[in-house]
């Protein structure tokens, strides 16, 4: 690569469109009349799915173990929400505290499940994760006094405003009510994801950041440089799950309620791994990448064709091959495997990744023959 | 409990007991299908050291097959008795020799390219294989769970007023189960390519420099795991008559608990670990209650993993640096 000149960073731009867009765009059609999807309102979850899909990319991205049951920890910071604030329960401590304590939570959770796995090789540390995520649903669904079962704890109330920023809302003609205008969740969550990049990116570039790189990369060589490898995969276990926790408690706010437990499930964990994957493991800009084309596919694109084919009047029948939907486990399927043979650094590598995979595979090609 | 007369206590622990063989009973009939399913893990991994996910959704498949021709193409549910028993042994021929099809495919297209790629390359991909297939399956199938004839009698082999039961359903899954699992140990103890086999699992470098053409052991591999996977699934589909597009990811799951209890990569390991889990699930189910069982099969995976990785019956090994 050669030195370039200091461009100007595109992320302002994007996100002023993304801060702009609710105010400009509001109240929204539905799209093309076909479906009840708002773009706004799935901004808002594609947000909350990206904080997830950065927890998963400390410990996927940076530190190389595969864990595959991401969707546990969002769970338990939903459900320590949904306990801390439903009425239901006599503690109602309110949104602050709740999102504290469930990042907190899931953070003590993912300590507890990465300790013992410390020693594990490679795969052994995907099933034990993936293990994990199963008996986190199977006991949120049975414990149904805590729980309530697969009814899920709600409804979990919105955050407090204070008083003073009512004023200044009204002028952006956003009201103060959460049930009525999503754009207050909508705002919530991009500025928590925002501070969640701030976070990663200074983490990034620090000791602790360019530990977790240097255990992906070769764990003995960095134990034999003095890296504490216990120390650091825990710490990489704790900040991944503590982000899980803090977008589950973000989740069950804007959802108002814990959803149920199967809302938790393996299929999330690799939704979530495929955006990592898709966009590139390591990279900030790379999983947010992921998280917006497969979020966004499973969440607008995918019911919007399937809106399409019904108003089309193509499947009357309810012929299942005509159901967009029934179509959407082996696109992710095909795109996890198309994008490990063929781009195993993902659409948005991180530099370094990028300079190792990309130079092995100038290596591979056969050296040309001189004129 | 002192207070009882005695002949109440005698009572109670004959019943005790009687339920106590029940739960083993279906248990060991359950743990042998698991056993069958685990062998395909455990010989792939001993292999090329790969979590083959896609395993549960060939067994799927192998089920979804199965119905298929029972249904549409042998019109089994019309047929004679003697018709009956010729076809369930044409399925037991067909399916497994579909499922090893598909099995040595997977391999050839997906996972043959990444041999030389890190380890969790090939591990992602088999992820994605299983998404594929599972929609296949959803595709084929349909999302609902979909009803298997019913074509072996539940009738008691031990007397219609034993207190035990042992039905013609149960022993059809040991009269299948047990030769398949003799021939395959035979198959890998005595054969030429059994031999290279287990040379190939100790060394794949050294293997191949002493002649063994490794690829093809991959392939016999892939194949021989598949035909099993075709095999549980006709007999998984016979006793349980429901197939549904996602019984191949809990199945296989339990299946590779069995096989990582039992020691991965351990072929006599994988029996005793389906075993061990077939009867865990059915005592689970029977005294703590069926809602948790599954809970408390990864309970045991985890507990496995963490504390004895190399399971019941594997030997110690270091992880290559």
């Amino acid at each position: 690569m050669t030195p370039t000149a200091k461009r100007m960073p595109v992320w302002p731009l994007y996100l002023g469109v993304l801060v702009v867009y609710p105010l400009l765009v509001y109240p929204e059609r539905a799209l093309a009349g076909l479906t009840e999807i708002s773009v706004g309102r799935q901004l808002t979850y594609i947000f909350i799915y990206a904080i997830l899909a950065l927890g998963l990319n400390v410990v996927v991205g940076y530190t190389g173990l595969l864990h595959l049951g991401i969707a546990a920890f969002f769970g338990i910071g939903a459900y320590i929400t949904g306990i801390l604030t439903v009425s239901a329960y006599p503690f109602q401590t309110g949104f602050l505290v709740a999102l504290v304590a469930s990042t907190i939570g899931a953070a003590v959770f993912g300590m507890l499940l990465g300790a013992p796995t410390l020693r594990l090789r490679g795969d052994y540390v995907a099933i034990v994760t993936l293990g994990f995520g199963e008996v986190t649903r199977f006991t949120l669904r049975n414990l149904e006094e805590i729980t309530a079962g697969t009814r899920g704890l709600n409804p979990v109330p919105p955050p407090q405003l204070p008083g003073f920023v009512e004023t200044p809302l009204s002028w952006l003609g956003i009201g103060a009510d959460w049930s009525l205008d999503y754009r207050l969740f909508y705002y919530l969550a991009l500025g928590v994801l925002v501070a969640v990049i701030w976070l990663l990116a200074n983490v990034e570039r620090s000791r602790l950041g360019r530990a977790w790189v240097a255990i992906r990369e070769d764990e003995l060589a960095a134990t034999c440089m003095g890296i504490n490898a216990a120390r650091v995969k825990l710490s990489a276990f704790a900040i991944g799950c503590g982000l899980a926790g803090l977008a589950g408690c973000l989740y069950a706010t804007t959802l108002t309620s814990t959803a149920g437990p199967d809302a938790f499930d393996f299929n999330r964990s690799m939704i979530m791994l495929c955006c990592v994957i898709l966009g590139g493991l390591g990279s900030i800009r790379g999983t947010l990448l992921g998280v917006f084309l497969l979020v966004g596919f499973d969440n607008v694109v995918a019911p919007v064709l399937d809106g399409l084919i019904q108003a089309a009047q193509i499947n009357t029948s309810g012929n299942r091959f005509l159901t967009f939907s029934n179509w959407k486990l082996m696109i992710f399927g095909l795109a996890l495997v198309l994008m490990v043979r063929f781009r195993p650094e993902g659409l948005l590598p991180s530099a370094q990744i990028e300079a190792e995979l990309g130079h092995e595979r100038k290596s591979h090609r056969p050296a040309e023959a001189p004129a | 409990m002192t207070s009882f007369p005695l002949l109440v206590a005698q009572a109670e622990s004959a019943e005790f007991w009687q339920t106590f063989l029940q739960y083993a009973l279906i248990g060991l009939t359950n743990g042998a299908l698991f056993a069958l399913i685990a062998l395909g893990y455990t010989m792939v991994y001993g292999i090329i050291e790969l979590i083959n996910f896609a395993h549960g959704e060939v067994f799927m498949l192998g089920a979804f097959l199965a119905l298929t021709l029972v249904l549409h193409v042998m019109k089994l549910d019309e047929a004679t008795p003697v018709g009956l028993w010729v076809g369930i042994g044409l399925l037991l021929l067909i399916v497994p020799l579909f499922c090893a099809v598909i099995n040595v495919s997977i391999d050839w297209l997906v996972y043959k390219p990444l041999r030389q790629a890190p380890k969790l390359a090939p591990l992602v991909s088999a992820i994605g294989v299983s998404f594929v297939l599972m929609n296949v399956g959803l595709l084929w199938g349909g999302a609902a769970d979909v009803h298997f004839p019913d074509f072996v009698s539940r009738h008691n082999l031990l007397g219609e007023d034993a207190a035990l039961s042992f039905t013609y359903k149960d022993l059809m899954v040991v009269l299948i189960t047990v030769p398949i699992m003799i021939a395959l140990t035979l198959f890998v103890q005595t054969t030429r390519m059994g031999k290279a086999m287990r040379a190939t699992a100790q060394d794949p470098v050294a293997a191949q420099l002493m002649g063994i053409h490794v690829d093809r052991v991959i392939g016999v591999t892939f194949a021989l795991g598949g035909a099993l996977a075709g095999a549980a699934a006709v007999i998984y589909s016979l006793y349980i008559n429901t197939v549904s597009y996602q019984m191949g990811f809990t199945n296989g799951l339990y299946a590779f608990t069995a096989a990582v209890l039992g020691g991965i990569g351990n072929i006599p390991g994988a029996v005793l670990g389906g075993l061990v889990i077939g009867l865990a699930r059915s005592f689970g189910s029977g005294y703590v209650g069926e809602r948790w069982t599954s809970a408390l099969v990864f309970v045991i995976l985890i507990a496995i993993l963490v504390f004895r990785p190399s399971g019941l019956l594997g030997a110690r090994t270091r992880e290559k640096v």
